[in-house]
């Protein structure tokens, strides 16, 4: 691709991803969800519909849940990016990642990483939703196989584990959402990267 | 997909905005994107320069105090969440809890919304219905522009390339004000096919004063609805009223078509959302 781009204009950003420190020197053109893909490696981010429909590439930006298809990693820039490899700690998972297992949430799992992390969003704002809060959180998130009885079942799951295991959201139990405090996941991706 | 090539600019003021759209005529400024960056990766749209306005000081929040003034760059996430537009306009929040999904919601704007113009919009027509008006800086400072004078046609406004859309502002509701936006929502995108903004007045006699009905979806711009308001002026705002309002809802319309929904299902839509928008409008007189 660079070959085809004898002039382009590489931008350096500065990017906190799942806790790590990121710089990079990139095109204004490539989407966020490419940075994190291709040239951080996390790939738990998926790539469905490519047109801001289907969630399957949603992740947090400064805590908020956004579609990284069609973020600029330009915009990133400065910011905190948490990816779904971000939300297990040590070893344990989140209480929604623990919803999706015991409530059979997912068949093909293609749609699971962006369902994960629009309802870890919703729970952070409403940590007792209702089924039609749940469906209304979900409306740009698609899933094509297992269709959504279980991924609704699977998010109340989580809910009554989190308000169950009395964890208000600054705890240090499983369920709070801590970006500054994800930091195990990068593996060897640790360090720079270009 | 990926977009064609472009330079990426990221002005802190509204003044450096301007200076760079000068020197990139066909130069795009970017609030969101969730419109304008699916459009440039389609290859629908490709402009040379992206002007980044996220860092622009003094673009984003609300004032309710008299009239309500929202900064271009206020999400609809912010706009969903703001007590105090829940209290003054409570069409604004409620029109932004159902603009496409939460994620579009955490980074659309208000500013970008008006000025990409989409057809099929929410606020556009919300704009209308509450005689806003947006305020555009540009190279010999700054003007005023009416929500009506601002959609021209289809993703056309009266803004010049090298104006910003800083500020909306929408005029204090008088007296009793009842409001409501209501939409037949695409079921992928969450587009509006139809949707109904109305904003009707009550006087001390019990009649409806004032009625500003706006569609979108429908039309090519987002228009106001003028023989359904003029159904109601002077009437009480009653079962027989709205349903004479809804009836000639499309009247003097040219309603669009397409493979998701014909011109005639689109009239047929307009009437049932404008007799809903009014039904609630009503019932929030309390």
């Amino acid at each position: 691709m660079a070959t085809a781009v004898p002039m382009a204009t590489r931008i350096p950003v500065r990017i906190s991803v799942n806790g790590t420190e990121y710089a990079a020197e990139v095109e204004p053109r490539l989407l966020l969800v490419h940075f994190l893909r291709d040239n951080l490696g996390l790939t738990g981010t998926h790539v469905g519909c490519d047109t801001s429909q289907c969630g399957a590439c949603v992740v947090y930006l400064d805590g908020k849940s956004v579609k990284s298809c069609t973020v600029l990693t330009v915009q990133a820039d400065g910011g905190e990016v948490q990816t779904i490899e971000g939300l297990a700690k040590d070893g344990v998972y989140d209480p929604v990642q623990q919803g999706f297992w015991e409530m059979h949430g997912l068949q093909c799992g293609y749609c699971t990483p962006g369902m994960i992390m629009s309802a870890h969003s919703l729970l952070q704002r409403t940590p007792n939703p209702s089924e039609e809060e749940i469906r209304h959180a979900l409306e740009g998130n698609l899933c094509r196989c297992t269709g959504y009885q279980n991924i609704v079942k699977a998010i109340q799951y989580a809910a009554n584990q989190m308000s169950g295991a009395g964890v208000s959201g600054n705890g240090s139990g499983a369920g709070t959402h801590n970006p500054q405090d994800v930091g195990d996941w990068k593996g060897e991706l640790a360090g720079e990267s270009t | 997909m990926f977009p064609n090539q472009f330079d990426y600019h990221r002005p802190t003021t509204v003044a450096e905005a301007v200076g760079v759209l000068q020197q990139n005529p066909d130069a795009k400024v970017l609030a969101g994107g969730h419109s304008l960056l699916p459009a440039m990766k389609l290859r629908l749209a490709a402009p040379s320069a992206l002007v980044d306005l996220s860092k622009v000081e003094g673009l984003t929040g609300i004032s309710t105090n008299g009239s309500v003034v929202i900064g271009a760059m206020t999400t609809y996430a912010e706009l969903r969440d703001s007590a105090a537009l829940k209290a003054a306009l409570p069409i604004v929040p409620e029109t932004a809890y159902h603009v496409g999904d939460p994620q579009v919601q955490a980074v659309g704007t208000l500013g970008g919304s008006l000025a990409h113009a989409d057809p099929s919009a929410d606020f556009t027509a919300v704009a209308l219905a509450l005689d806003a008006s947006v305020k555009a800086v540009g190279a010999d400072g700054d003007r005023t522009i009416p929500a009506e004078e601002l959609f021209v046609d289809l993703f056309t406004t009266s803004l010049a390339p090298d104006e910003v859309l800083t500020e909306i502002h929408i005029p204090a509701a008088t007296g009793r004000t009842g409001m409501a936006y209501e939409k037949f929502r695409h079921p992928a995108s969450g587009y509006a096919v139809v949707g109904v903004a109305a904003v009707v007045s009550v006087g001390v006699d019990g009649t409806v004063a004032q009625a500003r009905i706006a569609v979108t979806g429908a039309t090519s711009k987002a228009t106001r609805a003028t023989a359904a308001e003029q159904a109601l002026v002077g009437k009480p705002l009653s079962a027989d009223s709205i349903a004479a309002a809804a009836a000639v809802a499309n009247q003097g319309l040219e309603l669009n078509g397409d493979h998701y929904a014909s011109a005639e299902y689109r009239a047929h839509l307009l009437g049932v959302y404008t007799r809903r928008a009014l039904e609630r409008a009503a019932a929030s007189l309390g």
